[in-house]
């Protein structure tokens, strides 16, 4: 076994291999992903609030058939069934939908809580159903809501090595085939990590910032 | 102030019926407001005085009889002999003719004040946001809080908040006001202020009004009418004055008796 030095060629090389993964794919899906999961559980969540019981039993089933179904599974099963569709609007039409089973639950949880009498005074005040979602439910639902959907959005992120499975390479995918190109696995991979932190962090820190910004305590 | 016989109420519940499931809370109740009617509902908690002005918000639906507004049926009509349910565009136009103050004010914390007061007639009534913002600042001088258009309800005192909320109910210039234990989530010491508000509410304009309270001073001044409720049923009805000094019924002599 060969003693193991660390080499900065290597970085070099590899590192606008990374990058390029990095940006091209990995924060494509994620940010295109993460808003369309945002945009559609918001609507799964309103029409399950909305509708009447045995369509939400409905709704309720489908969401939770794909949240209980690995992402690798419905990755293949997209990609092989719409096969005009590339790889790349397959990954982010996949996470996109997957996700937004999870973020329907956030959203579910943070509409309900929102007091039944705020409901109530929007019906006092003759107030529409478009209104009283968009200026009095949904903001408030949101307050409560921001931390898990940026958790969300990382872990997202952080799934995205499964688009292997339909040939896109994303960021620790284009680390792993350098390593078996050049039998060099520290670096590439070493890297792959710090990028992944460097990414999450400041996204972290968003959340945390806009979660302020939405509170309204006052 | 036009008087009880007024043929053309401002509400009338006709044989109404209201259950939760089995719980039968409101049977065969029939009553009318006349139009400017001050009336007060008394009576024991749990007598269904909450459960009368929330069905004429139509906040609860009705389970039985029917409801006028006005001479508009409310959420139910008779066509043929039949009980018809009314669409909800239907009882959104009746709706907007009624007003409702809550116990815990029930004010949207993620607007301003004046976002609070301008929402509905603006976005209901379709005034615009220069006219809503002038009747709204006028609203707030009236009740005391005109610098406090800026501000978020949370940053207010319960009191100043219910005061915002009577401002917010009055921007919609309701023919009928439902005010319910308005002050029972107040301290004592400021419970004052906002029976105040209402006194002069009640004294400035003709809003017919149907008020749920243990103020009875309040009552006294405010009402010109007192029904007094135990199990959903009225158990006598006369002016404040006679109610308060001369209670015919036994269970209303108790009830004034309990609560003074
Ligand atoms: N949402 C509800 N579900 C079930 N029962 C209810 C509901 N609201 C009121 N009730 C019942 O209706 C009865 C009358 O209540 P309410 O109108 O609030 O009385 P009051 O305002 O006179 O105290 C009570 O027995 C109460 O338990
Ligand atoms: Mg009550």
């Amino acid at each position: 076994m060969t003693e193991f030095e660390w080499n900065w060629a290597t970085v070099w090389d590899v590192l606008p291999t990374l990058l390029g993964a990095f940006f091209q794919v990995t924060l494509v899906v994620t940010v295109v992903s993460t808003a369309i999961a945002a945009v559609l559980g918001l609507i799964i969540a309103m029409l399950r609030r909305s509708v009447p019981k045995p369509v939400d039993a409905v709704i309720k089933f489908a969401v939770d058939f794909i949240r209980m179904t690995p992402i690798v599974v419905q990755l293949l099963l997209v990609y092989y069934t719409f096969t005009n569709l590339s790889a790349m609007v397959c990954g982010i039409i996949v996470f996109g939908i997957h996700y937004s089973t999870y973020m329907a639950e956030v959203y579910r949880a943070g509409i309900d809580s929102v007091p039944a009498g705020q409901w109530e005074a929007t019906t006092a005040l003759s107030m529409s159903k478009g209104r009283t979602w968009r200026a009095v439910v949904i903001p408030q639902a949101l307050r409560a809501t921001v931390p898990a959907l940026g958790n969300y959005a990382i872990s997202m992120f952080k799934d995205t090595p499964f688009l292997i499975i339909i040939g896109l390479v994303e960021l620790v995918n284009a680390g792993r085939i350098y390593g078996a190109n050049t039998f060099n696995y520290t670096e590439p991979l070493t890297l792959v990590g710090i990028i992944f932190l460097a990414a999450s962090y400041p996204t972290a820190l968003l959340v945390g910032r806009l979660e302020k910004r939405l509170a309204f305590s006052y | 102030m036009p008087s009880a016989t007024d043929n053309n109420p401002a509400i009338l519940f006709e044989d109404v019926e209201k259950r939760f499931g089995d719980n039968v809370v409101l049977k065969d109740l029939n009553f009318s407001v006349a139009k400017g009617d001050r009336v007060t509902l008394i009576g024991p908690s749990g007598s269904g005085k909450t459960t009368i002005l929330r069905l004429v918000m139509t906040l609860e639906e009705l389970s039985g009889g029917y409801i006028y507004i006005e001479d508009d049926p409310l959420a139910y009509e008779k066509r043929d002999g039949k009980r018809v349910a009314l669409r909800e565009k239907h009882r959104n136009e009746i709706r907007k003719r009624i007003g409702m103050v809550f116990q815990q004010f029930n004010l949207f914390p993620n607007m301003t004040v004046m976002e609070n007061i301008i929402e509905a007639p603006v976005h209901v009534l379709g005034m615009s946001k220069a006219d809503a913002k002038a009747k709204a600042q006028g609203l707030l001088d009236q009740v005391g809080l005109a610098d406090k258009a800026n501000q978020h309800p949370l940053q207010l005192s319960g009191g100043q908040q219910q005061r915002v909320a009577i401002a917010r109910a009055l921007a919609m210039d309701p023919d009928i006001l439902l005010l319910d234990e308005v002050t029972s989530a107040l301290d004592p010491e400021i419970v004052g202020e906002v029976l105040a508000v209402l006194r002069q509410v009640a004294e400035t304009t003709d809003i017919t009004m149907l008020i749920v309270t243990h103020e009875m001073q309040f009552a006294k001044d405010v009402s010109n009418r007192v029904m007094m409720f135990d199990g959903g049923h009225i158990v006598e009805e006369n002016t404040p004055e006679e109610m308060f000094s001369n209670p015919q019924e036994e269970r209303t002599k108790q009830f004034l008796h309990a609560i003074v």
